[in-house]
């Protein structure tokens, strides 16, 4: 099998689109998150997507499997909030490595049912749910409901739990608060070295608004700065935004970076329902910028992509070459 | 060797990026922060006062560092813990953040704690192979991973290096262990190579300074993209006492360690002089000293600094110098420096001088201007001194006038035509003549139409005057529907001249959201003086489409964003909110029965007044930012702070001696109680009922056990059987003022106009101030052993509040009618209510009182409809006009 640091020099790669909305069509109750595992468990599951990769892995594998079949080259693991941090909302901290180790090891053996091509899977490290640079209480700045410390422990367990199931990459995504994603870098470097190995790594950071910053507040080419001090197989934007609102924001990190680029855009922002109304030929017709523009080396989708959005992304991709970075004093 | 076109850049992160390019200009890093050096800093930081010591920080951002030194290294502090919890307190200060930090530490402890706490790319100082090459890899290795540059200090383990030699061979060493066992990017390593004091009398030291300029030289040829920074201070240690000296030998220094590839550096702005105006005989001096070029330079200095003691700034000698300049270098001193003593006699003979007299104003008092508008611009000048520089421009060009209007040769030079105007219903203004001044300084016409300006009149003075752009101000949150009106009028009417607004009430989001999409023109929110000249030339360069699109644009998405965000707030119904209002305990309560009761006029003496100011908003209506009397002693703007403070206090004196203004009021306390939950009910001594305040509630879901509070829960209500009693009051000492300040703008003086408006606002806050401090011991008397000084007044140590409508507690402005019925405001004091509600005139203040100890200042936040109906139905007014007035607190 070719490695992806190779593949992505030959062609654009494509990532799988989201996850929770594929899951949620399932219309999956209580019991059926608990499953038999957790049936008798003292708390609610019902929500809890990443426990799904334990209690209901057909439903998971099948959402993977269409997106392979609709023309993916990377699925991302379903683990968006696998962190012990993230899993204490459901006191579920216990069974963090699991969750992770099975949902990387179904996730692989999707992909290893594809023999055409090589097909990857990234682990996928989201930000949790606490800030480590901002406070949640406004009328104390200084506090803060986590520290770097507190997350580079989750990370790390996290990391070492996705390798282990058979991630080929990390994707550490979503990154509202730069801080927060510089601890999950810590966390993989102190794996790398520990393993002696080299993992690469996708990070994706997301622009909340028009302002063009991040949620704590730093600029396009500051949080570029942030998180270029380990190598990277690619940095990129995720989610907040559609890819029309994106793309100004792709452009700085393409202009100021060496490192490929990646997107991972959102169907467009939400109706006034939180539903997303951009149709898989409207997404296809934004990207095509992007392609013609020269922009990406990873494209994929966020919230509100389906199969049918990837599948019409994958078209077009493989009709342009990949982007071309530049070097960078 | 390493060409500059091939150095990698050294780029640093705080909220925004620092990319130091080979051609970047000398990085100034901030040192105020920092224990060690400043005592002032050390202070706060040991008495937890977070806030002041963040107010240093924002000075030195403010001031133009580009990076901030921060050092919590002092026996008596958890270095750790100030470290964490400063640095944390900086994060959420986005005008602190927004540069790179510089986490400065001796303790590995420390530094690793700082480096927890900053999303940016910082900068650690520092690491040496001091403690062996083990550690230095250790900590080398774990700043790369926690992604930060470093500093380097020259250091080893035999000691700090103080030569030439030793310099290159400790920076050698410890490059090729970073760069080569650490693969740390080289471009990260910025060298320390230690700068130590010349001219100290001992012969080893004479080659200081050389030898670290040849250091730095050869560091930047060797040991590729390293980069060069020190404590600048230090080379002028032997001349401590003598800022003269002192701050001419760090500009040497400076300059010549800038030529040999110093890129960064710890200096003190204020502990700086310019290279080219030092003095010939003074540089020669120093350069002898820095540049060891003569066996007795330091004798030499040193006899010299006899003589330049004490402040050469001020002496006859200097004024005598300035004089003898140029007529244009003389111009343009006066303008910079603010003097209008030999403005005529310069400008006379510039007249002469000139083809024709509308040169002397286009070439010698622009180019003079232009310095100003520079130095502004920068953040070399503030603005109390751009505002003096306008006094002397306007008083040059009224002794000109005369001489072009013979001319009448009726040709505009000015940059554009700008109308500047308070709208309908505000009576506000100070904020909105100080961007007029900074507008016409830079060469800006300014049709100013004053307050209270309706939109017919806006309208038809923008079409008469053919200006290039209206200036709206406002203040008080109804004027935001002015704007919004005057807005729609415009488009409504075909006009087409781009719109930018301002004022203490306005905000980016309310001209996105609600101004812009009524015009088709170009709305732009603008809120302070210094970004208006940007603007205004945006606004009318030959790019103006481009910008104008860009502006439209930005604020489509921000308005897209905004009204599509997700409402994450809770609210409870009116109802339930009730059902959690502020519940004291009625049963033991008994009031202080009021020794006064009814509506009592008061006129006191201004100088009973002085005392009760409270100076710290009168800088911050100049944009000087910090804490009476702290910003005094100011590294940044102390200096004019000082001057400032000092006009602020002749014209007081004058103020008193000549009785300009006078200081009436009106008070009542009233027995009173809580009904239907948000009211409260107000009796004359036979229990008839005189008026009903109405109050708002607190909507937004609150946090378990703590309650929805609205004023009223502050009386006891009717149904407990228990008298209670409150107040209202209207002071003002505006009488006065306006007549003061025409005089002023009659004779072309700005400066001292915009100063009594501030000093009349100090002072109806102080006659406020006072009048509620008598109320409490004497007219109603429920504190009467209360002893607080005025630093407790302004922090409001008292019990007992005095919210004022229109403010966070009752953002009600229509509640100023009710206290005018009941004390019958107008007809004993004089002061009115325009149809805003703004109070005229403006140096005024109006406001409740409750006395129970309980009562307390909260801000009510957003409301939802069912209260806006329920209080239009209270009020007897539409809904529709009670979503009018209550329009910013609606939750959308």
């Amino acid at each position: 099998m070719s490695k992806i640091t190779e593949a992505i020099q030959e062609r654009i790669l494509v990532l799988d689109g989201a996850m929770g909305t594929m899951l949620q069509r399932y219309n999956f109750s209580e019991e059926d998150f608990r499953g038999a595992r957790f049936k008798d468990f003292p708390h609610p599951l019902k929500g809890n997507n990443d426990l799904l990769s334990i209690t209901q892995p057909e439903a998971v594998k099948e959402v993977h499997r269409q997106y392979f079949k609709a023309g993916a080259d990377i699925v991302e693991t379903n683990t968006f909030s696998g962190t012990t941090i993230g899993m204490a909302d459901y006191h579920l901290e216990d069974f963090v490595y699991e969750l992770n180790f099975e949902s990387a090891k179904i996730a692989r053996e999707v992909a290893n049912e594809f023999t055409d091509r090589p097909r990857y899977v990234a682990g996928s490290i989201g930000p949790t749910n606490r800030t480590a640079s901002m406070s949640p209480d406004v009328n104390d700045p200084g506090y803060r409901a986590v520290t770097f410390d507190d997350l580079r422990i989750a990370y790390k367990q996290q990391a070492e739990a996705l390798l282990d199931g058979g991630c080929d990459l990390l994707l550490v995504e979503t990154i509202f608060d730069t801080l927060n994603a510089k601890a999950a870098l810590f966390a993989i470097e102190e794996v790398k070295e520990e393993r002696n190995l080299d993992i690469p790594v996708m990070v994706s950071g997301t622009i909340t608004d028009a302002s063009g910053r991040t949620l704590s507040g730093q600029t396009v080419e500051a949080f570029l700065i942030s998180v270029s001090h380990i190598p990277l197989l690619s940095v990129g934007f995720n989610c907040a935004l559609g890819a029309d609102l994106l793309k100004p924001y792709l452009k700085v990190l393409s202009q100021n970076t060496s490192f490929n680029i990646s997107a991972h855009p959102n169907a467009g922002l939400p109706n006034a329902f939180g539903e997303y109304d951009e149709t898989p030929k409207q997404t296809q017709a934004l990207i095509k910028e992007y392609l013609e523009d020269n922009l990406v080396n990873i494209i994929g989708g966020c919230c509100g992509t389906t199969p049918e959005h990837i599948r019409m992304i994958a078209e077009i991709a493989k009709e342009y070459k990949p982007r071309k970075a530049q070097i960078i004093a | 060797m390493t060409e500059d076109k091939d150095r990698k850049n050294l780029v640093l992160s705080g909220l925004e990026p620092l990319i130091i390019t080979p051609n970047s200009v000398f990085v100034n890093v901030g040192e105020r922060t920092n224990v060690t050096g400043s005592r002032k800093f050390l202070r706060l930081i040991k008495e937890e006062k977070y806030d002041e010591a963040l107010d240093i920080a924002r000075q030195q951002v403010e001031g133009g560092a580009q990076i901030i030194d921060i050092n919590m290294d002092e026996g008596m502090l958890d270095g750790v813990q100030a470290m964490t919890k400063f640095l944390n307190l900086i994060a959420s200060e986005p005008d602190i953040s927004r540069v790179p930090i510089m986490i400065d530490s001796s303790k590995w402890e420390i530094i690793e704690a700082g480096l927890k706490v900053v999303q940016g790319k910082s900068v650690v100082n520092s690491i040496s192979l001091k403690e062996g090459e083990e550690a230095f890899i250790h900590h080398a290795k774990l700043i790369k991973r926690y992604g930060a540059a470093a500093i380097v200090m020259a250091f080893d383990e035999v000691g700090q290096a103080d030569t030439y030699e030793r310099r290159i061979e400790i920076c050698r060493r410890s490059y090729d262990i970073l760069v080569h066992k650490v693969q740390f990017p080289p471009q990260d390593i910025i060298f320390d190579l230690n700068i130590f004091p010349v001219a100290t009398g001992m012969e080893e030291h004479r080659l200081n300074a050389l030898d670290f300029f040849r250091g730095t030289k050869w560091v930047r040829e060797n040991l590729p993209h390293a980069h060069i920074s020190g404590g600048v201070s230090n080379v002028s240690f032997s001349f401590r006492g003598n800022d003269v000296v002192r701050e001419a030998m760090h500009s040497v220094f400076l300059y010549h360690a800038i030529q040999s590839g110093m890129t960064m550096g710890i200096v003190n702005p204020e502990m700086l002089s310019i290279y080219d105006d030092i003095p010939k005989d003074l540089l020669e001096y120093v350069e002898d000293v820095i540049l060891n070029r003569r066996e007795d330079a330091t004798e030499r200095l040193l006899d010299f600094a006899e003589n330049v003691k004490g402040d050469l700034k001020n002496t006859e000698k200097a004024i005598q110098e300035w004089r003898s300049g140029t007529i244009q270098e003389r111009l343009t001193h006066s303008l910079v420096k603010g003097i209008d003593e030999f403005i005529e006699t310069d400008i006379e003979e510039a007249r002469l001088a000139a083809s024709k007299p509308i040169e002397v104003i286009e070439i010698n008092l622009m180019a003079g201007m232009n310095v100003v508008g520079d130095l502004f611009g920068s953040g070399k000048m503030f603005l109390p001194q751009v505002v003096k520089s306008a006094r002397v421009m306007k008083k040059a060009v009224a002794y000109l006038l005369p001489y072009i209007e013979a001319e009448k040769d009726g040709s505009s030079s000015s940059a554009g035509k700008i109308l500047m105007a308070t709208v309908k219903g505000d009576v506000h203004d100070i904020g909105k003549n100080i961007v007029a001044v900074v507008l016409a300084c830079n060469n800006y016409e300014i049709v100013d139409l004053g307050v209270m300006v309706a939109p017919e009149k806006i309208i038809a003075a923008a079409i008469e005057h053919k200006v290039d752009i209206i200036g709206l101000s406002g203040l008080i949150t109804p004027s935001l529907d002015e704007m919004v009106y005057l807005a729609k009028e415009l488009d409504r009417q075909d006009i087409k001249i781009p719109i930018m607004i301002g004022g203490a009430t306005t905000s980016r989001a309310h001209t996105a959201v609600k101004i812009a999409p009524q015009y088709r023109e170009t709305v732009i929110h603008v809120n302070d003086a210094s970004r208006a000249v940007t603007v205004a030339g945006s606004l009318l360069n030959s790019d103006k489409k481009i910008y104008a699109s860009t502006i439209r644009a930005e604020y489509d998405a921000f308005r897209e964003t905004f009204l599509s965000r997700s409402k994450d707030k809770n609210f409870l119904t009116i109802e339930q909110a009730r059902q959690n209002k502020l519940q004291l305990d009625w049963s033991q309560f008994e009031a202080v029965t009021p020794n006064t009761i009814g509506a009592k006029t008061i006129a006191v003496e201004l100088e009973e007044l002085v005392p009760y100011i409270d100076w710290t908003p009168f800088f911050g209506s100049w944009e000087l930012y910090g804490k009476y009397p702290a910003i005094l002693t100011d590294e940044v703007v102390g200096e004019q702070a000082t001057a400032l403070f000092a006009d602020a206090q002749q014209m007081l004196q004058q103020l008193l001696s000549e009785k300009w203004l006078q200081a009436k009021g009106v008070y009542g306390i009233f027995p009173a109680n809580q009904v239907n939950d948000d009211d409260i009910e107000l009796y004359d001594e036979h229990g008839n009922v005189l008026e009903t305040f109405l109050t708002l509630r607190q909507q937004a879901q609150k946090t378990k056990g703590a309650p929805n509070i609205a004023l009223s829960d502050f009386i006891a209500p009717k149904n407990e059987g228990k008298p209670d009693y409150m107040g209202a009051f209207c002071v003002t000492t505006g009488f006065g003022v306006d007549a003061k300040a025409k005089a002023f703008e009659e004779q072309l003086d700005d400066y001292n106009s915009i100063l009594i408006k501030a000093l009349g606002d100090r002072f109806a806050e102080a006659f406020a101030e006072y009048l509620h401090e008598k109320v409490r011991k004497e007219i109603w008397g429920y504190a009467s052993d209360e002893n607080l000084s005025n630093q407790d007044l302004i922090q409001e140590e008292y019990k007992g509040i005095r919210p004022a409508p229109g403010y966070p507690a009752c953002p009600d402005h229509l509640e100023k009618t009710t206290i005018w019925k009941l004390l019958d405001v107008e007809k004993k004091i004089g002061v009115s209510l325009t149809e805003s509600m703004a109070m005229w005139p403006a140096s005024s203040v109006s406001g409740y009182y409750f006395g129970n100890p309980e009562s307390k200042y909260f801000g009510l936040g957003k409301i939802k409809e069912d209260q806006v109906a329920n209080y239009a139905k209270r009020r007897n007014i539409s809904t529709e006009k009670a979503t009018k007035w209550l329009s910013p607190n609606i939750a959308d």
